[in-house]
């Protein structure tokens, strides 16, 4: 396609992410110094919403549970994409297969989140599936209530929905290290566990740090699954934020909006100085 | 590494069970949205029956079932098309070095990694600054787009850093227009890839919420009327609901797999029998 010019056939692209994205995103920092009342958004620049936002010690507090969650479903989320994706990489040897169970673990991102929440509902419901195995077994004699609509529930979904996204890049970053580099460190007497800790996991180091920005930015983002999995007794900054759209206050929310987008793009940055992902580009 | 130890089989134990973790939730609820009618939101099942199907489809019962499913998949498709073509136009543009090209590509990257409930908020605000009514076939198009196009533009990107440009040259040395190289030799090699960026921005479309919040409008997408029910449905209604969606989510992912395969077997056929 030497014929068309190549600016012009990534303008189309270049539109859509300048009117949906850029614009938005812009419409979201101005609003957040706006005025406002009950019914209409008053133009202006005023800095009270933000002295609403930070100035609140629940706004802090939010924070810092939104960050727990963001730190446990990390760490969780590393621990088993990772085992995930080794096994996959280095202990399936038949390439069909590989592809198989990559494909296995890829697909249900392709499904609904709000339903895969509901679908936790039997198992950790008042009567749910681990509350009959616990009584049945004698464990305990009342049903255990912290099962769902709490922290745990939280955390549980987040798991399941996003340890995928760990998975996919640490397994296409795996894939590319040379299999000579784990025999010549046999061959210098390595153990399996040495090949591992010693050429693996430093190789598998960019896979982790796309891993980690995916998760952590759909944790700090989310309000859905918190809202929904706590019912409504956890917080989080994103449900802070549709509690704001809810009551119409835009530019509260905006505000929040413009936190945590700084939030999130400091922690982004952050990850982004420890590993270096050019080359997974 | 390959030889079967211990701790290959502790390995293959521990995908088995996160396989389980995985998918043994959905099966659960697939299971449950059979409930007799008597039947609660968890086990035992009292009976049998295709009863919280059939309740499914009485409208004052659970919403506008309908109206939100048909309108999520004439969304869906519009997705794919505009997905599909947007990205493979930008992933041909990206193989040659044009202005801006670092920064388009930072701000796909930046879309990518942008909270949804963000650039919900953001398209919400700016339609309602401009006074312009939004609407799933508009403004939602536009943010489902923000999150179907970062995903297909990589898959275009890792396509065309993969590709033979010897391939190119050869056709273009045999005389072909840029036109005809495009046709007969660049799209047959990434076509099953253009599949997969369709399959992308479909699914991703069918069930985006967050984006959707504040720029679907007045009329609901399913995945909207779906959080609706969540708050005030407390039957197995929900799990048919549920176990139908995901049910149509895997026949178009299984279509678009078969739809590869028989694109690979066709090449290889064509090319066996011109030697």
């Amino acid at each position: 396609m030497r014929a068309i010019p190549a600016w012009l056939q990534a303008t189309p692209l270049a539109c859509v992410l300048g009117v949906f994205l850029l614009v938005p995103i812009l419409t979201v920092v101005v609003v957040s110094f706006w005025d406002y009342d009950s019914t209409r958004l008053i133009p202006g620049f005023v800095l009270e919403n933000y002295r609403e936002v930070l100035g609140e010690p629940v706004t802090w507090r939010i924070y810092l549970s939104t960050l727990r969650f963001a730190a446990i479903t990390w760490a969780i989320t590393l621990g088993v994409g990772f085992t995930v994706a080794y096994f996959l990489a280095f202990h399936v040897t038949s390439t069909l297969w590989q592809m198989v169970f990559f494909q296995l673990c890829t697909i249900p991102f392709l499904t609904s989140n709000i339903i895969r929440m509901i679908s936790w509902i039997p198992f950790l419901g008042r009567n749910g599936l681990i509350n009959q195995a616990l009584q049945g077994m004698g464990i305990t004699d009342h049903p255990l209530e912290f099962l769902l609509f709490s922290d745990f529930a939280v955390m549980l979904a987040f798991v399941h929905l996003y340890t995928l996204f760990m998975v996919v890049p640490i397994f296409n970053t795996m894939m590319r290290i040379d299999r000579a580099l784990i025999e010549a460190a046999r061959d210098a007497g390595a153990s399996g566990w040495a090949a591992v800790t010693n050429v693996i996991i430093p190789l598998s180091l960019p896979g982790v740090a796309i891993g980690s920005i995916f998760v952590v930015t759909l944790v700090m983002g989310d309000f859905i699954t918190v809202r929904l999995m706590s019912g409504g007794q956890s917080a989080s900054v994103g449900v802070m934020m549709s509690n704001a759209i809810a009551l119409l206050q835009y530019p509260a929310a905006a505000a929040h909006a413009v936190v945590l987008l700084a939030v999130v793009l400091l922690m982004v940055a952050a990850i982004l100085r420890v590993v270096d992902i050019r080359k997974e580009l | 590494m390959g030889r079967r130890g211990p701790a290959h089989w502790l390995l293959a134990a521990f995908f088995g069970l996160f396989v389980l973790f995985l998918y043994g939730p959905t099966v659960t609820i697939a299971i449950l949205s059979f409930q007799g009618p008597e039947g609660g939101l968890t086990f035992p099942m009292r009976g049998v029956s295709m009863h919280w199907f059939a309740n499914l489809f009485e409208t004052q019962a659970v919403g506008d079932f309908g109206g939100s499913f048909s309108r999520s998949i004439a969304l869906a498709c519009m997705v794919t098309g505009l997905t599909v073509a947007i990205s493979l136009l930008a992933g041909l543009a990206f193989r040659r070095r044009f202005f801006g090209a670092t920064a388009l590509f930072y701000l796909t990257v930046a879309s990518l990694i942008m909270p949804s409930i963000l650039v919900s908020l953001g398209i919400g605000l700016m339609f309602n600054i401009a006074d312009v009514q939004p609407s799933w076939y508009g403004s939602a198009l536009g943010a489902h787009l923000t999150w179907t196009l970062p995903f297909g533009v990589l898959i275009m990107l890792a396509v065309f850093n993969r590709f033979d440009r010897a391939l190119e040259e050869a056709a273009r040395d045999l005389g072909a227009s840029p036109w005809q190289v495009f046709r007969h030799v660049v799209l047959p090699l990434i076509a099953p890839s253009l599949i997969g960026v369709g399959l992308f921005g479909f699914t991703l479309s069918y069930d985006e919420f967050a984006r959707s919040l504040m720029s679907a409008g007045s009329d609901n997408t399913l995945p909207l009327e779906i959080y609706g029910m969540t708050t005030n449905v407390t039957t197995p209604v929900l799990y048919a609901l549920g176990t139908l969606t995901t049910a149509f989510s895997f026949l178009v992912i299984a279509s678009c797999l078969v739809g590869v395969m028989t694109l690979r077997r066709r090449r290889l056929a064509s090319g066996r029998a011109r030697g």
